[in-house]
């Protein structure tokens, strides 16, 4: 079960490398970021493959960590990507879309 | 290997497929909209199953109810992510795909 599970973590580790084709093609920056969403899944499915491993029981905690922190970093781009736009939308008089 | 670990093995080999389509969804899709899809199912679905086989093997219910935890925070995030991502991709401008094939 250990060689599978290092196996399964290593398959997901190629992922994340096949992922980053598309932050190089974009072709927009919404494009380019959805792979840091791809990345922290991922990533999060990487370290409990690797915490069941003996002594990585640590490692769990730290995916635990990483589940909850990967939403802040969509919420900084959504503020830095919309914000901008929207607030200059709005003092123009236009409704903001969506 | 016992019956149990069959089961978590393929549990586990089902979620890296999950997330296998997930990667190749979001390297293929025609626009952002259609990529999210892809990408929701790696969160739901990828490690969902990765998680199931993994509690199943654990042989502790303290490890087991964690390991879920770290998926339900998952799949509530993803839920949110997904649709502030397609409404500031909307609210950008980014076009939505037409059905034709990219040029």
């Amino acid at each position: 079960m250990h060689e599978l599970r290092t196996g399964l973590a290593l398959f997901l580790l190629l992922n994340i490398l096949a992922g980053m084709v598309r932050v190089v093609r974009g072709p927009t920056l919404t494009d380019r970021f959805i792979v840091a969403q791809l990345f922290g899944t991922t990533g999060v499915g990487v370290l409990v493959l690797l915490a069941a491993n003996e002594g990585g029981a640590p490692l769990r905690d730290v995916a635990l960590i990483f589940a909850l922190l990967a939403p802040v970093t969509v919420v900084a781009f959504v503020r830095f990507a919309v914000g901008r736009d929207s607030e200059d939308a709005r003092a123009r008089g236009e409704e903001p879309r969506g | 290997m016992s019956l149990l670990d069959g089961v978590a093995a393929a549990f586990m080999l089902a979620g890296a497929g999950f997330c296998l389509a997930g990667t190749v969804g979001v390297l293929r899709f025609p626009d952002v909209y259609c990529r999210l899809h892809a990408l929701t199912k790696v969160d739901n679905l990828g490690l969902g199953l990765v998680v199931v086989g993994l509690a199943l093997q654990s042989g502790s219910w303290a490890t087991a109810l964690k390991l879920l935890l770290v998926w339900l925070f998952v799949l509530v995030a993803s839920a949110f992510t997904c649709q502030l991502i397609a409404r500031a991709a909307l609210r950008r401008g980014t076009p939505a795909w037409s059905g034709r094939r990219e040029s």
